[in-house]
């Protein structure tokens, strides 16, 4: 008898969440879709000049020109490479800074003062004196993309590390770990959900300082695809451009989320 | 009362205080190897931070305390690796090669074998605890501190855990100091009960019953244990 009342009690219980997504996924696209169909009006009409902004069927015409000549997949690749460059070279030096003061009493002595003052200066700031340095090649683009990505690792590795809970460093002295294995199963793991937030951020900050650093001089790339359609006037391209940014941020915040989820997996519940 | 063999435990004019306030004022004490000692007192009155000096784990201290041997501890809150299975915080920090195989027997130990390859947040409060238990047990100590390990469980797993602790204790026989509030408890468990109480043992029990304890055989001990508490039995009954 119990057992049936609750049987049937349990049944909207589980239908209603079903319900509810199948009607919101929908709704959240009204009005993106109708701005999307606006601005075709106002472009269609001539409200809307082409010389400030195509009509987002000129944008896709563009979109599947570049990529059959193979322009698009060009500039592509070379913004690729910088961020991959300029993420591997800021993201090394991020976390062994961040792993040498987070883990020695004499690293944190002697790092963190410097990086913590630093970090209250806009990276994008520094492009005057990277072009000194550096040149107008590709050496500046790379160093900016480091700098941006060097910074939010750097800074939440060291915060993670210094959030571990002390009890469980206790637990783990008492029951006979060694100060390795106090670091590989107790410190770092508690460290990873912070570092993750700061992979993150250090994705978005690489892709904006990518930007950025391509409108030094670029003779290739996507910024440099961008800047020569502005010369001609291309407000289609100028738009694909953008739009190839935003594909490519949204795939690394999509990556590290996916990460987390597998990262994280003891967090379940 | 100078005894043959080094005790496990010796303490001598103990004293703690965090910035003004004195927790423990003076503690004298002495635990034999294999001793059952439970430490019965109000909350706030020392018991854990007496555990952790015994531990290792604070040395700002006036006074001695010296713990010759191997120390294992369960703490009062069970204080698991969220990010290792169950099994593997047993094994942790053992360092012996069938480590799996270990912590599955102790786990058998504590009725949780089906949890051995669950995430600790995933267990209930009584099943963590009784994993740090496990833990605390698979180390075969030479002195094994219990901090009210037995704390979050329900009447019946608490009578299984006293069986498993009076057992485990029997076979390996280490000191244990066993911090408790449950009176009953300490009187099935131990040889001699402290009474802490502003930072001082102001009383000491010695517990001859005859083992395996039954719960009716301790009723008469245990008004006197509860009058050194400052409870009047025939009041509260
Ligand atoms: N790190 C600390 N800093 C300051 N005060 C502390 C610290 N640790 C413990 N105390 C204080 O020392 C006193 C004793 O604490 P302790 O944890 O030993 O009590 P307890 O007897 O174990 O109590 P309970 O039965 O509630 O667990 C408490 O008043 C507590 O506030
Ligand atoms: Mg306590």
């Amino acid at each position: 008898m119990t057992l049936s009342i609750a049987g049937v009690a349990a049944r909207p219980k589980t239908a209603t969440p079903v319900q509810t997504r199948k009607f919101t996924l929908p709704l959240r696209w009204i009005s993106p879709v109708a701005l999307v169909l606006l601005w075709q009006l106002a472009s269609s009409t001539g409200v809307l000049s082409p010389d400030k902004l195509a009509s987002p069927l000129t944008v896709a015409q563009a979109a599947g020109e570049l990529v059959a000549d193979g322009q698009l997949g060009e500039a592509f690749a070379v913004s690729i490479t910088r961020v991959l460059f300029g993420f591997l070279i800021g993201g090394f030096a991020g976390v062994v800074l961040g792993l040498v003061s987070g883990l020695s009493r004499w690293g944190e002595t002697l790092l963190d003062p410097p990086v913590q003052m630093l970090r209250t200066l806009p990276h994008l700031g520094l492009i005057p004196l990277f072009i000194l340095w550096f040149g107008i090649g590709e050496e500046p683009k790379l160093a900016l993309v480091a700098a941006g990505v060097a910074f939010p690792l750097y800074l939440n590795l060291h915060a993670g590390i210094r959030q571990t809970d002390p009890g469980l460093v206790e637990a783990a002295r008492v029951l006979g770990y060694s100060r390795f294995e106090r670091i590989v199963h107790v410190v770092l793991p508690s460290a990873v959900p912070q570092t993750l937030v700061g992979l993150r951020i250090a994705f978005g900050t690489a892709w904006l300082s990518l930007i950025v650093a391509e409108q030094i001089n670029a003779d290739a790339g996507l910024g440099f695809l961008i800047n020569n359609a502005r010369e001609f006037l291309r407000t289609d391209v100028v738009v694909v451009g953008l739009v190839v940014y935003a594909l490519l941020g949204l795939t690394t915040d999509a990556l590290v989320r996916l990460l987390e989820r597998r990262i994280l997996r003891w967090r379940a519940r | 009362m100078a005894s043959p063999v080094k005790p496990a435990v010796s303490v001598r004019g103990l004293h703690k205080a965090f910035g003004a306030r004195t927790v423990l004022d003076g503690i004298d004490l002495e635990v034999e190897p294999g001793e059952f000692v439970a430490l019965l007192g109000r909350s706030g009155c020392g018991k854990s931070t007496l555990l952790r000096i015994l531990a290792g784990l604070d040395r700002e201290v006036g006074g001695e305390a010296e713990v010759p041997g191997t120390v294992s501890i369960a703490f009062q809150q069970p204080r698991l690796l969220p990010w290792r299975k169950v099994w593997r915080n047993i094994s942790l920090g053992l360092h012996k090669p069938n480590g799996r195989a270990i912590a599955l027997k102790a786990l058998e130990e504590v009725r949780l074998t089906d949890h051995a390859d669950a995430w600790p947040l995933t267990l209930s409060g009584g099943e963590a605890q009784r994993v740090s238990l496990a833990r605390a047990l698979v180390r075969e100590p030479d002195v094994l501190l219990l901090d009210e390990p037995f704390g979050a469980l329900d009447a019946l797993t608490r009578l299984a855990m006293h069986h498993l602790v009076e057992d485990l204790w029997a076979r390996h026989k280490p000191a244990v100091l066993l911090v408790t509030h449950d009176v009953d408890e300490a009187l099935l468990l131990a040889d001699r009960i402290l009474v802490l109480d502003e930072g001082r043992i102001v009383a000491t029990h010695h517990v001859a019953l005859p083992r395996p304890r039954r719960r009716a055989s301790v009723v008469e001990q245990r008004t006197r244990v509860l009058a050194d508490l400052g409870v009047d039995v025939e009041e509260a009954a």
